[in-house]
């Protein structure tokens, strides 16, 4: 069983690009790897500040491992350094009543993050700090205070490629690229 | 069973004779564009992933457009179109607009179809979100990211899921006080903000046929706020004389199929269109322009490639000739050819250059993205405080324009030059 285990931070409804990395780090380019982590360190430091900071000051990490999201995450622009950015902070998984069409794409084109969807709203149940497992495997999460457990939307084909490290690393491994 | 235009396009990009909402299909790429934002990162996962003396696929396919963040200090952004520049000798890409030589355009989605590069029935993808827009010229064209275009750079092919098609009909004409702005945010606050997630936005109608190419765009570039994956309106003969006008490069145009099925369809009475603004802080905060006079505004911006374009100029300049705007004014036009023809073009023999000077607003910026997405911190009219501000920006999340605490409405070219006059929210037919 792969599993994901840590704190959540929860955010709400239409979370934007902007939020996740706001326009003025877009000078940074993923593929240079201390850009790519300078990036992490920014994650979500758009989010409005009646929000606790997902990355501590001084701090390249976050904490939260899982974000507990509402309807519509990453909506906005294309930006692949939304996905990134989260990544770069240690974020594993995201658990979204729904997400935006171009940043569902982006996660798991880079293999940054499992965009997992749930039928009920956890951002309305959960709150940041709580700390879950994720069964990666069996699409579950459980809360590990209440032990109260739900289950998520498979990911069917996604899982693989995000487990590979994204579409090319997936392309390579099973021969569709050299 | 027959296809929309939406996927007639995809159809004849996959080699197939006939697809359906939700197949998975690759799709040849006619036109991959980037800018300095995304262009850099795509060219690392390029050269990472096919190596650094890979080739790309088809460099006549290959349009890169530097236009966010040029006039700036920030040293990473002239380092990011210095990567550009180098990509470009390498590969002996021809299609490349250098910022600082007259070869320069400004924001990519203006530019792509001044520069010819949108043409009927084709396939485009940019590592833009407003990538859509070109579907305002009967192309299939979508935002994507880095990697997707990291592999299309080196591929000319990428695998994507045909999106269902929800269609807006809107009827008769819209009335001289309205405009495409107030269509799209209409729809959108209709539909709600992911409204048309992952789904085909058609356009059509008699008020659609009767509008410009210009204001086509902006009803297209706006689809992706409403979660939209492309927005897309047929081909006519408006579409024809104006990429006829900049490219000989031979197109064939793709019509839907009188019975081809779609999710949904709305119906608009263009009359009953009115002037509005999308309120704080997402673009589907519909309310009429009347109904928020009470909003008082510290900023009005001109700008970007939804609201920066000359017959957006050519708007705000039939509201601001003859008056004084009454609060800071800042005007970004799309593109060098816009800027041209703020100078070129009249209205009552003075050109909207000086109608704007005349009218008190802000010296214009030369062009580019500016602060539409707020960019560096010595960005052209970028929010620092908590501003109210007036736009025809595409977007009003928080911190969009630079500062968090600034409060973003967006409204028509009309709408934002009769509020510039009025320092609140205005509604232009108290003006016109």
């Amino acid at each position: 069983m792969k599993s994901i285990r840590g704190k959540v931070y929860v955010v709400r409804d239409d979370v934007d690009t902007d939020q996740i990395i706001p326009a003025q780090y877009l000078n940074l380019v993923p593929t240079i790897p201390e850009e790519y982590a300078k990036l992490g360190s920014y994650a979500l430091c758009g989010l409005p500040d009646s929000y606790p900071p997902f990355v501590a000051p001084g701090e390249m990490k976050s904490v939260y491992p899982v974000i507990i999201a509402g309807r519509n995450f990453g909506c906005g622009s294309s930006r692949e350094h939304a996905p990134i950015a989260l990544g770069a902070a240690g974020v594993k998984a995201v658990i979204a009543e729904s997400y935006a069409r171009i940043f569902f794409r982006n996660a798991v084109a880079t293999g940054e993050l499992y965009p997992f969807e749930s039928g009920q709203r956890l951002c309305e149940m959960l709150r940041t700090g709580d700390e879950v497992e994720i069964d990666v495997t069996r699409a579950r999460v459980t809360v590990l205070a209440s032990g109260a457990s739900h289950e998520l939307k498979e990911l069917g084909a996604v899982a693989p490629v995000v487990e590979a490290g994204g579409i090319f690393a997936y392309a390579r491994k099973s021969g569709i690229i050299r | 069973m027959g296809m929309t235009i939406t996927e007639k396009i995809l159809a004849r990009a996959a080699g197939k004779t006939c697809l359906g909402p939700g197949d998975n299909v690759w799709v040849k790429v006619d036109i991959l564009l980037t800018h300095d934002v995304c262009g850099p990162g795509t060219i690392g996962v390029f050269q990472r992933e096919f190596g650094a003396s890979a080739r790309v696929w088809d460099p006549s396919r290959v349009v890169i457009i530097p236009d966010h963040y040029i006039f700036t200090a920030d040293q990473k952004a002239h380092r990011n179109v210095d990567i550009l520049r180098e990509f470009v000798r390498q590969q002996g890409l021809p299609h490349y607009y250098d910022p600082g030589t007259r070869n320069y355009k400004g924001v990519c989605h203006v530019a792509l179809p001044e520069e010819g590069h949108v043409r009927p029935g084709e396939v485009i993808f940019g590592t833009d979100s407003h990538t859509c827009t070109h579907g305002a010229l009967g192309a299939f064209a979508t935002g994507i990211g880095n990697t997707d275009a990291g592999f299309i750079l080196g591929t000319g092919k990428v695998l994507i899921k045909v999106p269902r098609t929800l269609r807006f009909r809107v009827e008769g004409a819209l009335p001289e006080h309205v405009m495409a702005k107030d269509v799209i945010l209409r729809v959108i606050g209709d539909i709600g903000f992911d409204g048309a997630s992952y789904c085909a936005m058609e356009f059509t109608g008699e008020a659609i046929q009767r509008l410009s190419v210009e204001e086509r765009m902006t009803i297209c570039n706006m689809a992706i706020e409403a979660g939209g994956k492309n927005g897309i309106i047929e081909p006519d003969a408006k579409t024809f004389e104006y990429v006829r006008r900049r490219t000989t490069k031979p197109f064939e145009a793709v019509y839907g199929d009188s019975n081809a099925r779609v999710d949904s369809e709305r119906v608009y009475d263009a009359a009953s269109i009115e002037p509005c603004v999308a309120e704080p802080h997402v673009p589907s905060h519909y309310a009429t322009a009347r109904s928020r006079r009470d909003v008082k505004l510290d900023r009005a911006y001109i700008g970007s490639c939804t609201g920066g374009k000359l017959t957006d100029f050519l708007a705000a300049a039939r509201i601001l000739r003859g008056r004084k705007v009454s609060i800071p004014t800042f005007l970004v036009p799309a593109t060098t050819e816009v800027a041209e023809g703020l100078l070129r073009e009249e209205i009552g023999g003075r050109s909207l250059v000086q109608i704007f000077a005349d009218a008190g607003c802000e010296d214009i910026a030369p062009p580019s993205c500016a602060a539409c997405l707020g960019g560096p911190v010595d960005t052209y009219g970028r929010t620092s405080g908590n501003e109210v501000v007036i736009s025809t920006t595409n977007r009003n999340f928080p911190g969009r324009m630079g500062s968090k605490q600034s409060r973003i409405y967006l409204a028509s070219p009309l709408t934002v030059a009769a509020s510039a006059v009025a320092g609140h929210i205005a509604d232009p037919r108290d003006y016109l």
